[in-house]
Protein backbone atom coordinates (compact mmCIF):
# COMPACT_ATOMS: atom_id res chain seq x y z
CA UNK A 1 0.00 0.00 0.00
CA UNK A 2 1.48 3.41 -1.08
CA UNK A 3 1.43 5.96 1.57
CA UNK A 4 -0.25 9.23 1.06
CA UNK A 5 1.66 12.39 0.84
CA UNK A 6 1.76 15.02 3.50
CA UNK A 7 -0.68 17.56 2.70
CA UNK A 8 0.62 20.63 4.59
CA UNK A 9 -0.56 24.62 5.16
CA UNK A 10 3.15 25.41 6.49
CA UNK A 11 6.14 26.37 4.27
CA UNK A 12 8.55 24.45 5.99
CA UNK A 13 11.88 24.55 3.69
CA UNK A 14 11.39 28.44 4.64
CA UNK A 15 10.39 27.89 8.09
CA UNK A 16 13.60 25.62 8.35
CA UNK A 17 15.80 28.43 7.35
CA UNK A 18 14.65 30.29 10.51
CA UNK A 19 16.56 27.68 12.51
CA UNK A 20 20.47 27.87 12.48
CA UNK A 21 21.15 23.95 14.14
CA UNK A 22 19.18 22.59 10.82
CA UNK A 23 21.60 24.22 8.24
CA UNK A 24 24.83 22.08 10.19
CA UNK A 25 25.36 18.37 9.01
CA UNK A 26 26.25 15.89 11.07
CA UNK A 27 29.07 13.32 11.49
CA UNK A 28 30.76 14.62 7.96
CA UNK A 29 28.20 15.30 5.71
CA UNK A 30 24.95 13.85 7.22
CA UNK A 31 21.92 16.04 7.17
CA UNK A 32 20.44 16.44 10.61
CA UNK A 33 16.82 14.90 11.00
CA UNK A 34 15.93 16.73 14.37
CA UNK A 35 13.02 14.49 15.59
CA UNK A 36 13.12 14.81 19.42
CA UNK A 37 11.19 17.96 19.82
CA UNK A 38 8.73 16.36 22.30
CA UNK A 39 11.95 16.26 24.39
CA UNK A 40 13.29 19.80 23.24
CA UNK A 41 12.52 22.28 20.50
CA UNK A 42 15.35 23.89 18.16
CA UNK A 43 15.44 27.51 18.39
CA UNK A 44 14.68 29.81 15.41
CA UNK A 45 17.24 33.01 14.88
CA UNK A 46 14.06 35.16 16.06
CA UNK A 47 14.26 33.99 19.45
CA UNK A 48 18.46 33.62 19.21
CA UNK A 49 18.47 37.35 18.08
CA UNK A 50 16.36 37.99 20.77
CA UNK A 51 18.78 36.75 23.60
CA UNK A 52 21.58 38.64 22.06
CA UNK A 53 19.40 41.82 21.82
CA UNK A 54 18.36 41.83 25.73
CA UNK A 55 22.23 41.07 26.88
CA UNK A 56 23.68 44.02 24.53
CA UNK A 57 21.04 46.67 24.68
CA UNK A 58 18.77 46.00 27.56
CA UNK A 59 19.79 43.90 30.67
CA UNK A 60 19.83 44.35 34.27
CA UNK A 61 17.51 43.07 37.00
CA UNK A 62 14.12 43.64 37.16
CA UNK A 63 11.83 45.14 39.47
CA UNK A 64 14.39 47.05 41.13
CA UNK A 65 16.61 49.40 39.04
CA UNK A 66 15.95 53.20 38.88
CA UNK A 67 17.91 53.53 35.95
CA UNK A 68 16.75 53.30 32.22
CA UNK A 69 18.79 49.94 31.88
CA UNK A 70 16.48 48.19 34.83
CA UNK A 71 13.62 50.22 33.31
CA UNK A 72 13.92 48.90 29.93
CA UNK A 73 14.81 45.07 31.21
CA UNK A 74 11.24 45.57 33.46
CA UNK A 75 9.07 46.51 30.70
CA UNK A 76 10.63 43.87 27.99
CA UNK A 77 9.86 40.72 30.94
CA UNK A 78 6.39 42.50 31.80
CA UNK A 79 5.09 42.49 28.14
CA UNK A 80 6.59 38.57 27.46
CA UNK A 81 4.16 38.25 30.36
CA UNK A 82 1.48 39.53 28.34
CA UNK A 83 2.21 37.58 25.17
CA UNK A 84 2.14 34.42 26.77
CA UNK A 85 -0.97 35.66 28.90
CA UNK A 86 -2.42 36.56 24.89
CA UNK A 87 -1.03 32.79 23.72
CA UNK A 88 -3.21 30.99 26.74
CA UNK A 89 -5.75 33.60 26.95
CA UNK A 90 -5.46 34.02 30.35
CA UNK A 91 -8.31 36.39 31.23
CA UNK A 92 -5.77 38.13 33.77
CA UNK A 93 -1.98 38.95 33.29
CA UNK A 94 -1.63 38.50 36.86
CA UNK A 95 -2.86 34.72 36.66
CA UNK A 96 0.63 34.27 34.58
CA UNK A 97 3.69 33.20 36.75
CA UNK A 98 7.18 33.04 34.98
CA UNK A 99 9.38 29.53 36.18
CA UNK A 100 12.07 27.72 35.29
CA UNK A 101 9.51 24.73 33.63
CA UNK A 102 6.54 22.37 33.50
CA UNK A 103 8.08 20.86 36.14
CA UNK A 104 8.44 24.06 38.25
CA UNK A 105 5.01 24.73 37.61
CA UNK A 106 3.90 21.60 38.74
CA UNK A 107 5.64 21.78 42.41
CA UNK A 108 4.34 24.65 42.95
CA UNK A 109 0.71 23.97 42.64
CA UNK A 110 1.15 20.73 44.49
CA UNK A 111 3.75 22.44 47.03
CA UNK A 112 1.51 25.97 48.04
CA UNK A 113 -2.14 24.86 46.54
CA UNK A 114 -1.78 21.19 47.73
CA UNK A 115 -0.75 21.92 51.24
CA UNK A 116 -3.53 24.03 52.08
CA UNK A 117 -6.03 22.00 50.13
CA UNK A 118 -5.18 18.49 51.29
CA UNK A 119 -5.49 16.73 54.43
CA UNK A 120 -5.73 13.21 56.08
CA UNK A 121 -8.87 12.33 54.45
CA UNK A 122 -9.12 13.63 50.92
CA UNK A 123 -7.71 12.37 47.53
CA UNK A 124 -5.86 12.87 44.93
CA UNK A 125 -6.63 12.15 41.44
CA UNK A 126 -3.80 11.81 38.84
CA UNK A 127 -3.44 9.15 35.45
CA UNK A 128 -1.52 6.13 34.97
CA UNK A 129 -0.04 8.17 31.90
CA UNK A 130 1.66 11.48 33.47
CA UNK A 131 4.56 12.61 33.13
CA UNK A 132 7.23 11.74 36.34
CA UNK A 133 7.08 15.46 37.23
CA UNK A 134 3.10 15.79 37.19
CA UNK A 135 3.36 12.32 39.30
CA UNK A 136 5.79 12.22 41.97
CA UNK A 137 5.05 15.85 43.45
CA UNK A 138 1.49 14.06 43.78
CA UNK A 139 3.07 11.24 45.61
CA UNK A 140 5.17 13.21 47.85
CA UNK A 141 2.23 15.58 48.53
CA UNK A 142 0.41 12.51 49.62
CA UNK A 143 2.78 11.25 51.99
CA UNK A 144 3.24 14.66 53.20
CA UNK A 145 -0.14 15.45 54.02
CA UNK A 146 -1.97 11.50 54.26
CA UNK A 147 -3.96 12.28 51.54
CA UNK A 148 -4.97 9.38 49.63
CA UNK A 149 -3.48 9.47 45.83
CA UNK A 150 -5.79 7.62 42.65
CA UNK A 151 -5.49 6.84 39.18
CA UNK A 152 -6.99 7.14 36.31
CA UNK A 153 -5.86 3.93 33.98
CA UNK A 154 -5.12 3.44 30.99
CA UNK A 155 -7.14 1.39 27.83
CA UNK A 156 -4.47 -1.12 25.71
CA UNK A 157 -4.39 1.95 22.83
CA UNK A 158 -2.89 4.71 25.77
CA UNK A 159 -6.19 6.46 26.50
CA UNK A 160 -7.52 6.93 29.97
CA UNK A 161 -10.05 4.62 30.41
CA UNK A 162 -13.53 6.12 31.44
CA UNK A 163 -14.61 2.96 33.53
CA UNK A 164 -11.61 3.39 35.59
CA UNK A 165 -12.59 7.42 36.13
CA UNK A 166 -16.28 5.69 36.43
CA UNK A 167 -14.65 3.70 39.41
CA UNK A 168 -13.16 6.73 41.10
CA UNK A 169 -16.69 8.24 41.39
CA UNK A 170 -17.44 7.20 44.88
CA UNK A 171 -14.02 8.46 46.44
CA UNK A 172 -14.73 11.26 48.73
CA UNK A 173 -12.71 14.69 49.44
CA UNK A 174 -11.24 14.86 45.99
CA UNK A 175 -9.18 18.11 46.13
CA UNK A 176 -6.98 18.00 43.54
CA UNK A 177 -7.12 15.69 39.96
CA UNK A 178 -3.56 16.70 37.69
CA UNK A 179 -3.69 15.03 33.94
CA UNK A 180 -1.56 16.08 31.25
CA UNK A 181 -3.41 17.60 27.73
CA UNK A 182 -1.15 15.33 25.59
CA UNK A 183 0.85 12.38 26.62
CA UNK A 184 4.54 12.58 26.43
CA UNK A 185 5.00 8.88 25.80
CA UNK A 186 2.35 8.60 23.68
CA UNK A 187 1.03 11.44 22.46
CA UNK A 188 -2.89 10.68 23.49
CA UNK A 189 -5.23 13.65 23.30
CA UNK A 190 -6.78 13.92 26.76
CA UNK A 191 -10.32 15.11 27.07
CA UNK A 192 -9.52 18.34 29.57
CA UNK A 193 -13.24 19.91 29.45
CA UNK A 194 -14.24 16.64 30.72
CA UNK A 195 -12.02 16.00 33.14
CA UNK A 196 -12.25 19.83 34.60
CA UNK A 197 -16.51 19.19 34.65
CA UNK A 198 -15.04 15.73 36.78
CA UNK A 199 -12.94 17.65 38.89
CA UNK A 200 -15.40 20.79 39.70
CA UNK A 201 -18.58 18.34 39.92
CA UNK A 202 -16.33 16.88 43.38
CA UNK A 203 -15.65 20.95 44.45
CA UNK A 204 -11.79 19.98 43.12
CA UNK A 205 -9.52 22.02 40.98
CA UNK A 206 -7.68 20.21 37.67
CA UNK A 207 -3.90 20.86 37.31
CA UNK A 208 -3.01 20.37 33.52
CA UNK A 209 0.45 19.68 32.62
CA UNK A 210 0.38 21.27 28.91
CA UNK A 211 3.98 20.51 28.34
CA UNK A 212 3.45 18.94 24.80
CA UNK A 213 -0.17 20.58 24.18
CA UNK A 214 1.13 24.27 23.97
CA UNK A 215 4.05 24.48 21.81
CA UNK A 216 1.56 22.27 19.09
CA UNK A 217 -2.02 23.63 19.71
CA UNK A 218 -3.99 26.74 20.49
CA UNK A 219 -4.56 26.43 24.18
CA UNK A 220 -7.07 28.38 25.47
CA UNK A 221 -7.38 27.96 29.28
CA UNK A 222 -10.96 29.24 29.57
CA UNK A 223 -12.36 27.19 27.28
CA UNK A 224 -10.69 24.37 28.52
CA UNK A 225 -12.27 24.80 31.99
CA UNK A 226 -9.27 24.17 33.72
CA UNK A 227 -7.59 25.73 37.48
CA UNK A 228 -4.15 25.34 36.39
CA UNK A 229 -1.65 24.91 33.64
CA UNK A 230 1.59 24.45 33.10
CA UNK A 231 4.27 25.04 30.49
CA UNK A 232 7.67 24.86 29.46
CA UNK A 233 8.90 27.59 26.88
CA UNK A 234 12.01 25.51 25.62
CA UNK A 235 9.49 23.26 24.51
CA UNK A 236 7.93 26.10 22.25
CA UNK A 237 11.24 27.08 20.70
CA UNK A 238 12.23 28.82 23.46
CA UNK A 239 15.15 29.49 25.81
CA UNK A 240 15.00 27.68 29.19
CA UNK A 241 12.38 29.57 30.74
CA UNK A 242 8.09 27.93 31.51
CA UNK A 243 5.33 29.60 33.17
CA UNK A 244 2.61 28.33 34.88
CA UNK A 245 -1.14 29.82 34.51
CA UNK A 246 -3.47 29.44 37.45
CA UNK A 247 -6.72 31.20 38.67
CA UNK A 248 -6.58 34.76 40.07
CA UNK A 249 -8.85 34.02 43.40
CA UNK A 250 -6.46 30.40 43.50
CA UNK A 251 -3.39 32.12 43.59
CA UNK A 252 -4.40 35.00 45.55
CA UNK A 253 -5.30 32.52 48.70
CA UNK A 254 -2.08 30.39 48.26
CA UNK A 255 1.03 30.99 50.54
CA UNK A 256 4.14 31.27 48.51
CA UNK A 257 6.33 28.65 46.97
CA UNK A 258 9.98 30.26 47.26
CA UNK A 259 10.41 32.92 49.47
CA UNK A 260 12.87 35.38 49.45
CA UNK A 261 13.60 38.76 47.74
CA UNK A 262 11.06 40.14 44.90
CA UNK A 263 7.76 38.07 46.21
CA UNK A 264 7.48 40.46 49.68
CA UNK A 265 5.74 43.89 50.03
CA UNK A 266 7.28 44.70 53.38
CA UNK A 267 9.59 42.41 55.66
CA UNK A 268 9.91 42.93 59.28
CA UNK A 269 12.57 40.85 61.50
CA UNK A 270 9.75 38.80 63.02
CA UNK A 271 7.01 38.35 59.43
CA UNK A 272 6.40 39.36 56.28
CA UNK A 273 3.74 40.57 54.00
CA UNK A 274 3.40 38.81 50.20
CA UNK A 275 3.93 40.91 46.94
CA UNK A 276 0.66 40.92 44.95
CA UNK A 277 0.32 38.56 42.05
CA UNK A 278 2.29 37.34 39.72
CA UNK A 279 5.15 38.53 41.57
CA UNK A 280 4.46 36.91 45.15
CA UNK A 281 5.33 33.57 42.98
CA UNK A 282 8.42 34.80 41.16
CA UNK A 283 10.90 34.59 44.58
CA UNK A 284 14.71 35.61 43.77
CA UNK A 285 15.93 37.28 39.88
CA UNK A 286 14.18 35.42 37.21
CA UNK A 287 16.03 34.15 34.07
CA UNK A 288 15.65 37.35 33.19
CA UNK A 289 16.65 37.25 29.31
CA UNK A 290 15.17 33.64 28.71
CA UNK A 291 11.77 34.59 29.80
CA UNK A 292 11.53 37.90 27.97
CA UNK A 293 12.91 35.63 24.78
CA UNK A 294 10.20 33.19 25.58
CA UNK A 295 7.78 35.87 24.39
CA UNK A 296 9.35 36.12 21.39
CA UNK A 297 9.22 32.21 20.82
CA UNK A 298 5.42 32.96 21.38
CA UNK A 299 5.33 35.45 18.73
CA UNK A 300 7.24 33.40 16.28
CA UNK A 301 5.03 30.39 16.77
CA UNK A 302 1.50 33.19 16.67
CA UNK A 303 3.36 34.32 13.74
CA UNK A 304 3.31 31.02 11.40
CA UNK A 305 -0.17 30.28 13.59
CA UNK A 306 -1.21 27.37 16.01
CA UNK A 307 -3.59 25.87 13.93
CA UNK A 308 -1.76 25.72 10.90
CA UNK A 309 1.09 23.95 13.24
CA UNK A 310 -1.33 21.69 14.65
CA UNK A 311 -2.51 20.54 10.69
CA UNK A 312 1.07 20.13 10.02
CA UNK A 313 2.01 18.06 12.62
CA UNK A 314 -1.26 16.07 12.13
CA UNK A 315 -0.76 15.39 8.74
CA UNK A 316 2.72 14.45 9.45
CA UNK A 317 1.73 12.30 12.20
CA UNK A 318 -0.58 10.46 9.74
CA UNK A 319 2.32 9.76 7.49
CA UNK A 320 4.58 8.89 10.09
CA UNK A 321 1.97 6.29 11.22
CA UNK A 322 1.26 5.19 7.56
CA UNK A 323 5.27 4.42 7.13
CA UNK A 324 5.91 2.77 10.34
CA UNK A 325 3.03 0.58 10.00
CA UNK A 326 4.95 -0.98 7.15
CA UNK A 327 7.77 -2.17 8.78
CA UNK A 328 8.33 -5.16 9.59
CA UNK A 329 8.70 -5.81 13.19
CA UNK A 330 7.64 -2.10 13.84
CA UNK A 331 5.53 -2.29 16.84
CA UNK A 332 3.81 1.17 17.45
CA UNK A 333 1.83 2.24 20.93
CA UNK A 334 -0.71 4.73 21.45
CA UNK A 335 -3.89 5.53 20.36
CA UNK A 336 -4.75 5.86 16.22
CA UNK A 337 -2.89 8.46 14.53
CA UNK A 338 -5.70 11.20 13.92
CA UNK A 339 -6.35 11.07 17.63
CA UNK A 340 -2.85 11.81 19.00
CA UNK A 341 -0.61 14.88 18.82
CA UNK A 342 3.07 14.40 16.82
CA UNK A 343 4.12 11.54 18.73
CA UNK A 344 5.20 8.11 17.82
CA UNK A 345 6.32 5.61 20.11
CA UNK A 346 7.07 2.30 18.48
CA UNK A 347 9.94 -0.81 19.01
CA UNK A 348 11.69 -2.17 16.41
CA UNK A 349 11.43 -6.34 16.70
CA UNK A 350 13.40 -7.26 20.17
CA UNK A 351 16.36 -4.30 19.63
CA UNK A 352 16.84 -2.60 22.39
CA UNK A 353 15.83 1.44 21.90
CA UNK A 354 19.12 2.43 23.02
CA UNK A 355 20.61 0.39 20.28
CA UNK A 356 17.65 1.95 17.63
CA UNK A 357 18.98 4.78 18.75
CA UNK A 358 22.48 4.59 18.37
CA UNK A 359 22.21 3.52 15.04
CA UNK A 360 19.58 6.33 13.71
CA UNK A 361 22.25 8.59 15.22
CA UNK A 362 24.80 7.29 13.15
CA UNK A 363 22.70 8.68 10.49
CA UNK A 364 21.92 12.28 11.93
CA UNK A 365 19.01 11.13 13.36
CA UNK A 366 18.10 12.60 16.81
CA UNK A 367 14.80 10.38 18.47
CA UNK A 368 14.67 9.71 22.52
CA UNK A 369 15.39 6.16 23.63
CA UNK A 370 14.30 5.40 26.85
CA UNK A 371 11.19 5.19 29.48
CA UNK A 372 10.52 8.98 28.55
CA UNK A 373 9.54 9.63 32.41
CA UNK A 374 6.93 7.56 32.34
CA UNK A 375 8.13 4.68 34.14
CA UNK A 376 4.50 3.50 35.17
CA UNK A 377 2.96 3.74 32.00
CA UNK A 378 5.95 1.78 30.51
CA UNK A 379 5.16 -1.42 33.21
CA UNK A 380 1.26 -0.57 32.17
CA UNK A 381 2.48 -1.81 28.77
CA UNK A 382 5.16 -4.49 29.79
CA UNK A 383 7.80 -2.60 28.60
CA UNK A 384 11.08 -1.10 29.84
CA UNK A 385 11.57 1.69 27.13
CA UNK A 386 10.31 2.57 23.81
CA UNK A 387 11.83 4.82 20.67
CA UNK A 388 9.86 7.90 20.31
CA UNK A 389 10.47 10.10 17.63
CA UNK A 390 8.20 13.40 17.65
CA UNK A 391 7.72 16.44 14.91
CA UNK A 392 7.61 20.04 14.74
CA UNK A 393 7.28 22.97 12.31
CA UNK A 394 10.10 22.46 10.81
CA UNK A 395 9.75 18.54 10.14
CA UNK A 396 8.89 17.30 6.92
CA UNK A 397 8.30 13.73 5.39
CA UNK A 398 11.74 13.15 4.39
CA UNK A 399 12.60 13.28 8.08
CA UNK A 400 10.28 10.25 8.35
CA UNK A 401 11.52 8.68 5.17
CA UNK A 402 15.41 9.10 6.62
CA UNK A 403 13.49 7.88 9.59
CA UNK A 404 12.09 4.40 7.73
CA UNK A 405 16.00 4.37 6.56
CA UNK A 406 17.16 4.45 9.91
CA UNK A 407 14.65 2.05 10.82
CA UNK A 408 16.16 -0.60 7.89
CA UNK A 409 19.65 -0.40 9.29
CA UNK A 410 18.73 -0.74 12.65
CA UNK A 411 16.87 -4.39 11.02
CA UNK A 412 20.12 -5.08 8.53
CA UNK A 413 22.17 -4.59 11.07
CA UNK A 414 21.02 -6.67 14.33
CA UNK A 415 19.11 -9.56 11.83
CA UNK A 416 15.35 -8.86 12.61
CA UNK B 1 30.35 6.34 14.18
CA UNK B 2 29.17 3.50 11.06
CA UNK B 3 31.44 0.81 13.04
CA UNK B 4 29.62 1.13 16.42
CA UNK B 5 28.15 -1.87 16.22
CA UNK B 6 30.95 -3.91 14.86
CA UNK B 7 30.56 -7.99 14.12
CA UNK B 8 32.33 -8.62 17.41
CA UNK B 9 29.85 -6.66 19.88
CA UNK B 10 26.96 -8.07 17.99
CA UNK B 11 28.37 -11.73 18.29
CA UNK B 12 28.71 -11.28 21.88
CA UNK B 13 25.01 -9.57 22.05
CA UNK B 14 23.80 -12.99 20.08
CA UNK B 15 25.81 -15.23 21.28
CA UNK B 16 26.51 -14.22 25.03
CA UNK B 17 29.33 -16.34 26.63
CA UNK B 18 29.25 -17.79 29.93
CA UNK B 19 25.78 -16.71 30.24
CA UNK B 20 22.95 -18.56 32.37
CA UNK B 21 23.50 -19.82 35.89
CA UNK B 22 25.49 -22.17 38.25
CA UNK B 23 24.59 -24.69 41.12
CA UNK B 24 26.66 -23.12 43.76
CA UNK B 25 28.09 -19.86 42.88
CA UNK B 26 30.58 -18.12 45.51
CA UNK B 27 29.12 -15.22 45.42
CA UNK B 28 26.57 -13.43 42.61
CA UNK B 29 24.86 -9.69 42.25
CA UNK B 30 22.45 -8.41 39.84
CA UNK B 31 21.99 -4.81 39.15
CA UNK B 32 19.37 -2.73 37.16
CA UNK B 33 19.60 0.56 35.01
CA UNK B 34 16.56 2.00 35.37
CA UNK B 35 17.31 4.65 32.74
CA UNK B 36 16.65 1.90 30.39
CA UNK B 37 15.69 -1.37 31.91
CA UNK B 38 18.61 -3.11 31.14
CA UNK B 39 19.71 -5.98 33.90
CA UNK B 40 22.32 -7.84 34.74
CA UNK B 41 23.14 -10.28 37.21
CA UNK B 42 26.58 -12.38 37.79
CA UNK B 43 27.99 -15.56 39.67
CA UNK B 44 31.10 -16.25 40.50
CA UNK B 45 33.11 -19.29 41.50
CA UNK B 46 36.06 -18.81 43.44
CA UNK B 47 38.66 -20.94 44.61
CA UNK B 48 42.16 -19.77 46.25
CA UNK B 49 41.08 -16.05 45.64
CA UNK B 50 40.94 -16.65 41.59
CA UNK B 51 37.57 -17.05 39.27
CA UNK B 52 37.51 -20.00 38.27
CA UNK B 53 34.18 -19.62 36.39
CA UNK B 54 31.75 -17.37 36.30
CA UNK B 55 28.09 -16.43 34.56
CA UNK B 56 26.30 -13.69 33.38
CA UNK B 57 22.53 -13.64 32.50
CA UNK B 58 20.99 -10.35 32.25
CA UNK B 59 18.23 -8.84 29.15
CA UNK B 60 18.86 -5.16 28.10
CA UNK B 61 20.84 -3.26 24.99
CA UNK B 62 23.66 -4.53 22.61
CA UNK B 63 26.13 -2.93 24.76
CA UNK B 64 25.16 -4.04 27.96
CA UNK B 65 25.09 -7.47 27.22
CA UNK B 66 27.80 -7.61 25.10
CA UNK B 67 30.19 -6.02 27.54
CA UNK B 68 28.99 -8.93 30.39
CA UNK B 69 29.77 -11.60 27.79
CA UNK B 70 33.81 -9.91 26.91
CA UNK B 71 33.97 -9.46 30.47
CA UNK B 72 33.12 -12.50 31.41
CA UNK B 73 36.00 -14.00 29.04
CA UNK B 74 38.14 -11.66 30.57
CA UNK B 75 38.00 -12.61 34.24
CA UNK B 76 38.11 -16.49 34.32
CA UNK B 77 41.26 -17.25 35.99
CA UNK B 78 41.99 -13.61 37.26
CA UNK B 79 42.81 -13.34 40.96
CA UNK B 80 39.93 -11.00 42.90
CA UNK B 81 42.45 -8.08 43.74
CA UNK B 82 42.82 -8.11 40.11
CA UNK B 83 39.15 -7.24 39.44
CA UNK B 84 38.66 -5.26 41.92
CA UNK B 85 41.60 -2.76 40.23
CA UNK B 86 39.50 -3.27 37.05
CA UNK B 87 37.64 0.27 35.28
CA UNK B 88 36.09 1.75 32.53
CA UNK B 89 39.17 1.29 30.73
CA UNK B 90 39.31 -2.26 30.75
CA UNK B 91 35.56 -2.58 29.66
CA UNK B 92 36.38 0.11 26.99
CA UNK B 93 39.35 -1.58 25.93
CA UNK B 94 37.32 -4.62 25.59
CA UNK B 95 34.08 -2.82 23.86
CA UNK B 96 36.80 -1.42 21.37
CA UNK B 97 34.71 1.50 20.46
CA UNK B 98 34.25 5.14 22.06
CA UNK B 99 30.67 5.62 24.25
CA UNK B 100 29.26 8.92 24.98
CA UNK B 101 28.38 9.01 28.92
CA UNK B 102 24.76 7.27 28.55
CA UNK B 103 25.55 4.78 26.91
CA UNK B 104 29.45 4.10 29.31
CA UNK B 105 26.35 3.72 31.50
CA UNK B 106 24.96 0.64 29.54
CA UNK B 107 28.51 -1.05 29.50
CA UNK B 108 29.85 -0.22 32.70
CA UNK B 109 26.50 -2.25 34.69
CA UNK B 110 28.45 -5.31 33.64
CA UNK B 111 31.92 -4.35 35.59
CA UNK B 112 29.31 -2.61 38.90
CA UNK B 113 28.05 -5.92 38.83
CA UNK B 114 30.83 -8.00 39.25
CA UNK B 115 32.52 -5.42 41.94
CA UNK B 116 29.24 -5.65 44.48
CA UNK B 117 30.00 -9.55 43.87
CA UNK B 118 33.80 -9.47 44.92
CA UNK B 119 32.90 -7.11 47.88
CA UNK B 120 30.81 -9.48 48.90
CA UNK B 121 33.38 -11.95 49.32
CA UNK B 122 36.37 -10.18 50.40
CA UNK B 123 34.12 -8.32 52.85
CA UNK B 124 36.03 -4.65 51.36
CA UNK B 125 33.73 -2.01 50.88
CA UNK B 126 32.46 -0.94 47.30
CA UNK B 127 34.59 1.53 46.10
CA UNK B 128 32.92 5.09 46.60
CA UNK B 129 32.98 5.42 42.62
CA UNK B 130 30.58 2.23 42.45
CA UNK B 131 28.68 2.52 45.50
CA UNK B 132 27.92 6.15 43.98
CA UNK B 133 26.88 5.58 41.62
CA UNK B 134 23.41 7.21 41.16
CA UNK B 135 21.22 5.57 38.64
CA UNK B 136 21.84 2.14 38.58
CA UNK B 137 20.88 0.13 41.56
CA UNK B 138 22.69 -2.78 43.19
CA UNK B 139 21.71 -5.82 45.17
CA UNK B 140 23.45 -8.58 46.52
CA UNK B 141 22.19 -11.98 46.49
Amino acid sequence: MAVAPVRTPLDVERIKLDFPILQRPVYGDKRLVYLDSASSAQKPRQVIDRLVEVYETGYANVHRGVYHLGALATEWYEESRDIIAGFLNAPDRREVVFTRDTTEGLNLVAYAYGRMAAGPGDAIVATEMEHHSNMVPWQFLAQQTGATLHYVRLTDDGRLDPDSLSALDGVDNVKIVAAAHVSNSLGTVNDIPGLARWAHDRGAVLVVDGAQAAPHRAVDVQALGCDFYAISGHKLCGPGAGALWGRAELLERMPPFLTGGEMIRTVELERTSWNDLPWKFEAGTPAIAECIAFGAAVRYLQGIGLEAIAEHEHALTRYAYDVLDEIPGVVQYGPPPDERAGIMSFNVADVHPHDVAQILDSEGICVRAGHHCTQPLMRRYDLTATTRASVYLYNTSQDIDALADGIAKVRRTFGV
Amino acid sequence: MDDFYRENILDHYRNPRNSGHMEHPSASADGVNPLCGDELSVELEVEDGMVTDVRYNGRGCAISQAAASMLSEAIKGRKLDEIRDLGKEDVLDELGIPLTPIRLKCAMLSVGVLKVAVSQLTGEPLPQEWAGSDEIRWNSA
